[in-house]
């Protein structure tokens, strides 16, 4: 398939591998921020087949992972009540609660559905006007858009029984926190190609310059993925740290402005707090007070949601790239895809579920 | 969640007030959103994420890079060459 089949042409990617290793004098920790690209490294067995000198750390670039258990504790209540549709993106319905999950809500008679694209959670609220439809509008940059234009959509055509609970992130300040941190390691970013694709990359020059890190924007597919370590590593080695886009089929600097400019119309900058790192000041959307008809954390009133994180759980050390899955002592035993303890080991995209899935040895702790 | 799909469009259309399309991921057809690509035209490649398209594959700048990796690879092979 166009501009699927060209990017993972084993011969280029032997090629680049062969690059890197010719490049690479020194030992370089680089964060892929992206849990899609964390995926795709391990799934291709690109780390693997990367110099000793390379660590690969993850980023915390899983929506799904990073979505506080307050949120998902409340998404529950409100997908109990037998008035709503509870309708969300596939990947949430098995993030653990502090007591449940939306499938364990679904099994015991909840009407929770999953949907494609946001808009079919606003025709639903249209085809069901005695029913109160929420969606759960979680995602980063990339699906913030999409989250947008359902709730606008909703308030044109005056829909009344439509609401969301948001829990949308940023990755910029998330760089900046990982960055600021005394324990931080990471000397290069890959950054996320499709949040590139949605805010550009304006943002990232003055972080690069700032704390002296390359950040390379870097697409999903392996030929993509192995350009942004050229390119990152070529940069370590030369002791330079600039913002660099190495999938501009895909992302321009401005990003798509129209995109951003319903972002900004139905979203306000707020702080919000990471499931296992704790709060990010400005590092999320929440709805604008022009919006707030579509709020359901006001419509449900469930503010008041005491959470129970398991102890044993070590997400956050994890999303920070601080450690890696089978550092933790729960990995593969009390944790698994199958009784997972926390959102890494549920989602498509977490590291703890891609590293159990591609059961890799890992050299470096 | 951030995964987002290249597909080719079919077919544009209003609906709802809504400019949408249909779009062919290799085979699999799906309805989607194009609110964000105006400028979008049959035929095109749009990059798809959670039924709407975030942008249009710019077809120069995807045959660049492969021209540059093929560079690189040429290289290499001429290296092991000699």
């Amino acid at each position: 398939m166009k501009y699927l089949d060209e990017y993972r042409n084993p011969e280029k990617v032997k090629a680049l591998l062969r690059e890197i290793a010719s490049i690479t004098t020194q030992n370089w920790v680089i964060m892929e921020i992206c849990g899609g690209q964390t995926h795709a490294f391990l799934h291709h067995g690109l780390d693997a087949m990367l110099p000793p000198q390379i660590e690969l750390v993850h980023g915390p670039g899983c929506p799904v992972c990073v979505t506080p258990l307050e949120q998902i504790d409340k998404a529950i209540a409100i997908a109990s009540r037998p008035d709503v549709i509870f309708t969300s993106y596939g990947d949430m319905l098995r993030v653990p609660g502090s007591t449940q999950d939306l499938f364990s809500v679904r099994a015991k008679g909840g009407d929770v559905r999953v949907v494609y694209s946001p808009l079919d959670a606003v025709g639903l609220a249209e085809a069901n006007p005695d029913k109160e439809v929420v969606f759960f509008a979680i995602g980063f940059e990339t699906t913030a858009p999409a989250n947008a234009m359902a709730v606008l959509q909703a308030k044109n055509k005056n829909i009344k029984n439509f609401s969301v609970i948001t829990s949308h992130v940023r990755v910029p300040p998330a760089m900046e926190a990982i960055l600021g941190s005394k324990s931080n390691r990471v000397q290069a970013f890959l950054a996320a190609g499709h949040v590139c694709a949605v805010m550009g990359f304006h943002e990232y020059p003055s972080i690069a310059e700032k704390y002296h890190v390359p950040i390379v924007v870097t697409g999903f597919e392996p030929i993509d993925l192995l350009n942004g370590m050229v390119s990152a590593i070529k940069q370590l080695e030369a002791g330079e740290s600039i913002a660099e886009n190495q999938y501009q089929r895909a992302v321009k600097f401005g990003g798509n402005e129209s995109a951003q400019n319903t972002i900004r119309s139905v979203f306000q900058s707020v702080d919000r707090k990471w499931r296992g790192i704790g709060v990010i000041p400005q590092s999320g959307w929440g709805l604008s007070p022009d919006f707030a008809d579509f709020d359901a954390e006001i419509k449900f009133d469930v503010g008041d949601i005491l959470t129970q994180e398991s102890p044993l759980c070590i997400a956050g050390e994890i999303l920070q790239g601080l450690k890696k899955p089978t550092g933790c002592p729960a990995f593969g035993k009390e944790c698994t895809p199958q009784t997972p303890l926390g959102a890494p080991m549920v989602s498509a995209e977490g590291a703890c579920a891609a590293y159990y899935k591609y059961h890799r040895e890992v050299t470096h702790e | 969640m951030c995964l987002a799909i290249p597909g080719k469009l079919t077919d544009i259309y209003e609906k709802d007030n809504l400019r949408m399309a249909k779009i062919d991921f290799g085979g699999i057809a799906r309805e989607i959103c194009l609110e964000y690509t105006p400028e979008a035209k049959v035929g095109d490649y749009a990059l798809v994420h959670v039924g709407f398209a975030i942008s249009l594959m710019d077809e120069e700048e995807a045959q660049e890079t492969l021209r540059l990796l093929q560079e690189i690879a040429d290289i290499g092979d001429e290296l092991n060459e000699m």
